[in-house]
């Protein structure tokens, strides 16, 4: 399989008033062709700013170390107009809030036609005319006329399928969505992820969808990587990692979820690490019923555990001890 | 079954906006509620669901008459809050409380955890210092005496919940409202705010009004869940019967549109993605407000209202054609 976006020991540092915080410490991930990667983890695990760091949209007070490869590219140390060249044509990301991510006094095919001019050599009518097309890709009716709109003209969700459109302009290698449908109904956010899949399978172009919601990665996700302080605890196959997740937290985040025919519903202890001080050794340790003295050694890496990637130092006995689940 | 300790019936409430465009000034009237009736038991937890806009925030303020409704009555312990004067409604909110959504704005950022808490023992003025009182409050939400003297910054989100929920339960109430209580959390920290609720109503015995968008949440928690569209009740009824039997199409989409957290199930649906969005409130649609994204509608729903109706499976539900 080939990944068209290579994370390499990723380590991300604000420079902050109390201290250095290590908002991501030593991340490695693959997104591959084709494929819709569900990045999870709560508020704080490093998710976003994974991401924000792989298309160089940190502020000056992070440091950013290790690597990041799209299509071959290095992107970490890579100058404003390298990077330029990349975000919008290689690598294109969402947000939560369409609005934020539109210019309210200009139309929403002008700002399309402008991602397509920004990256290819094309004329104002045949940069109109795609951008009337993509609107449709993204199944917004009368796409010709609504192209003539101004943001403030479109709901939520179709501000959203708007910025997609924008996203998808340049037929990007990959796709990066963080919390896409965060902010939206509950039907409207169905529609949004139908139009992600729906994208994703026409055009071939990988994506990411980092979410907390972990019924959208088990509706739309191939593959789920699980963050926690910035690090990664587990990886895999969608169902074999919600059938038999093999880190203590997967398991805790799945067991706290309401569910039909659940009487009581299983929090994980205590809460989230404070990152100007994380605990040494497995930062979950602190929280996790099966914590152990070896548990405060060594950061855990990812190994291979049954069908997954675990970093949880007891996983393989965790799991014999269980027998599944 | 007892007289319900909360009685609401035909609540109506109309905002006036001010629409300025371009020069003309119009005057425009949201319908945020349109006639909503409802009932709560002692001891019950009623969930309230609907999408943005349905108007189930504007239903709980009513309930408390933290706003005034424009039609319609709430009846509390059967005593109409409408008649009631500043005295004797003031006396009645020692009864009813409301805990929000968000933890880090319901709390004063200058008063101690345990200054917060016996606020509204203060406000009523009830006599002596009320350290003993806090104390047991603290532990009663899973929190530690000592946290009295701290300040709300050195809280987590799921930590300061507990707090304003402990503040809400100090004067005693029989009825809460919890508007979207858990929204804001994470999902391992929500699973114990979740807990906490379930736990204090076993244990006091007071009614929940359970105000939520996570559909999975209120079924968990409520015994009896009303699901709202655009002002109106479109289905109330037992969870179990509205969750497992959805009888208003509208229930139905919702229900179908919320992803499950198991990749196998949700691979196996087939789902009803609804069309476009909520249509707005200040001009809803005739007949049955929910007519225009119903893949169910004929001639009828534009032109009469369906009244609620008890169905087979004992909700009711406001459909011309309803499933099942």
């Amino acid at each position: 399989m080939s990944a068209v976006l290579r994370v390499r020991d990723l380590r991300v540092t604000f420079a902050t008033p109390l201290g250095d915080l290590g908002a991501v410490r030593g991340v490695d991930l693959d997104v591959n062709a084709g494929e819709v990667l569900g990045v999870v983890g709560e508020s704080g695990s490093g998710k976003s700013v994974t991401f924000l760091a792989a298309m160089g949209l940190l502020p000056a007070t992070a440091s950013v170390r290790g690597s990041v490869q799209v299509d071959g590219i290095e992107l970490v140390g890579a100058s404003p107009r390298e990077l330029r060249r990349v975000r919008g044509r290689l690598m294109s990301m969402i947000f939560q809030d369409p609005l934020s991510a539109l210019n309210p006094v200009h139309r929403v095919g002008a700002q399309i036609a402008e991602m397509l001019q920004a990256h290819q050599q094309m004329g104002d009518r045949a940069a109109a005319t795609r951008a009337v097309e993509l609107l449709e890709l993204v199944g917004i009716p009368q796409p010709a006329d609504r192209a003539r709109q101004y943001p403030h003209e479109f709901s939520g969700g179709m501000r959203q399928r708007v910025v997609i459109a924008i996203a998808m302009a340049n037929r990007p290698k990959v796709l990066v969505a963080d919390e896409p449908t965060t902010a939206l109904d509950v039907t409207v956010q169905a529609q949004i992820l139908e139009v992600i899949q729906r994208v994703q399978a026409e055009t071939g172009t990988a994506v990411v969808l980092i979410t907390h919601d972990l019924g959208v990665v088990a509706r739309v996700c191939d593959r789920v990587q699980v963050m926690y302080a910035g690090r990664s605890v587990e990886r895999g196959d969608v169902r074999a990692l919600f059938e038999r997740p093999t880190h203590p937290y997967t398991r805790g985040l799945l067991d706290s979820l309401p569910r039909e025919g659940l009487e009581q519903l299983t929090p994980i202890a205590g809460f989230p690490p404070n990152m100007l001080r994380p605990p040494s050794g497995c930062a979950f340790r602190v929280r996790c019923p099966h914590a152990i003295e070896a548990c405060g050694g060594e950061v855990p890496d990812l190994r291979p555990v049954g069908a997954q990637e675990s970093a949880c130092i007891r996983a393989s006995e965790l799991a014999s001890a269980a027998g599944g689940r | 079954m007892n007289a319900p300790l909360l009685r609401v019936e035909g609540l109506v409430k109309h905002f006036e906006t001010k629409l300025s465009s371009g020069v003309r000034r119009r005057r425009r009237v949201v319908q945020a509620v349109s006639g909503v009736s409802l009932e709560v038991a002692a001891g019950e937890t009623l969930g309230l669901v609907g999408e943005s806009g349905s108007g189930k925030t504007t239903v709980a303020r009513c309930l408390l008459r933290l706003i005034e409704p424009t039609a319609g009555r709430v009846r509390f312990d059967g005593r109409d809050l409408a008649s009631l004067g500043a005295e004797e409604l003031r006396h009645l909110r020692r009864r009813m409380q409301i805990v929000f959504q968000d933890p880090f704005a319901s709390l004063d950022p200058k008063m101690t955890v345990g200054a917060s808490i016996a606020e509204p023992l203060v406000v009523q003025g009830v006599p002596g210092d009320h350290d003993d009182k806090v104390v047991h409050l603290l532990r009663l939400v899973g929190l530690s005496p000592d946290h009295a003297r701290r300040f709300p910054h050195e809280f987590s989100g799921g930590q300061r919940q507990r707090i304003g929920v402990a503040r809400a339960l100090a004067l005693d109430p029989s009825l809460v409202v919890l508007d979207e209580p858990v929204s804001a959390l994470d999902v391992s920290i929500q699973a114990g705010v979740v807990n906490l609720f379930a736990d204090l109503q076993r244990r006091l015995g007071m009614s929940f009004v359970f105000i939520a968008h996570d559909l999975s949440v209120v079924r968990h928690i409520a015994h009896r869940v009303a699901v709202m569209y655009l002002g109106k009740i479109v289905e109330i009824g037992a969870t179990a019967a509205v969750y497992g039997r959805p009888s208003h199409p509208y229930t139905t989409a919702l229900l179908s549109a919320v992803p499950v957290p198991d990749p196998a199930r949700e691979r196996a649906r087939t789902r009803i993605v609804l069309e476009g969005d909520v249509p707005s409130p200040v001009d809803p649609p005739s007949g049955c407000r929910f007519r225009t994204r119903c893949w169910k509608a004929t001639d009828v729903c534009a032109v009469e209202e369906p009244p609620l109706t008890v169905r087979a499976s004992g909700q009711a539900s406001a459909c011309h054609h309803p499933e099942g």
